[in-house]
């Protein structure tokens, strides 16, 4: 076929590439901060002490690491909310405008609330 | 089903498809892990939110975290990790790589990303336990 298509702007690639970063670095991060947030004080892996209220809020006293914190939770929880919109369809939830409505206003308040604590 | 023209047709399990076949049940596994993804972001979320309003907000956070909802946090561990699992078993797929016109195996591909993930683990583990505040 030679169709000459006519040149649409789309934002498909932005989005796209947005939720294959969330996927990435959640996929190489997650378990791993669960583990040591969730998990290893419970577990007695370490002392409780090491997540001392002095000592997080010194962490992230820290530019650097406060921007990372907030690419690294802003990219998982829109990964998140899009990948939940598609997976409701799975389970035979056919609301679709409701179901995206829900879970990106439930990423935009998380965002916000992101913003709030650490800026 | 009874169409109106007569014929019948199988109406399609449209709430129960994924629970017929193991390949559906680990594909709907994958995709629910991003529930516990959604889950474990929020609860990070509120901790620094938690954070920001002080020491007694914050502590009584982490009680919660660790003493009340430890079960949560290993249900959402176990979906979290087949979600990176299966995120990296499909990167052949993803993004195909070649080599001076070969193309690269995909063991090579999921085993460079698997021990990426391995690296990044540690790193995490080990800058939080060692840096911070001298």
């Amino acid at each position: 076929m030679n169709v000459k298509l006519p040149l649409k702007a789309s934002n498909k690639p932005i989005i796209w590439s947005l939720f294959a970063a969330g996927g990435t670095v959640t996929a190489l991060l997650f378990p791993a901060l669960i583990l040591l947030f969730a998990l290893a004080v419970p577990f007695g892996l370490l002392p409780a002490e090491l997540f001392s209220y002095d000592r997080i809020q010194g962490m992230l006293d820290n530019t650097f690491i406060k921007l990372i914190v907030f690419a690294l939770l802003f990219l998982s929880i829109w990964h998140a909310a899009h990948r939940m919109r598609i997976t409701a369809h799975d389970f035979g939830i056919r609301a679709d405008g409701f179901i995206a409505f829900l879970f990106y206003s439930i990423a935009l308040l998380a965002t916000i609330l992101l913003v709030i604590a650490l800026f | 089903m009874k169409l109106t023209n007569g014929n019948y047709v199988r109406p399609p399990a449209r709430y129960s498809w994924w629970l017929r076949q193991g390949r559906y049940f680990r594909y709907m596994m994958r995709e629910l892990s991003s529930l516990f993804v959604g889950i474990f972001s929020i609860i990070m979320i509120c901790g620094l939110y938690q954070l920001s309003q002080g020491e007694a907000q914050f502590t009584a956070f982490t009680s919660s975290l660790w003493n009340n909802f430890w079960w949560l946090s290993v249900i959402t561990f176990l979906f979290v990790t087949y979600h990176s699992y299966s995120w990296f078993i499909v990167t052949p797929k993803a993004m195909p790589l070649r080599f001076s016109g070969k193309k690269v195996a995909p063991w090579i591909i999921i085993g460079a990303h698997m021990i990426l993930w391995l690296i990044c683990s540690i790193f995490i583990w080990f800058i939080f336990t060692n840096g911070g505040a001298q």
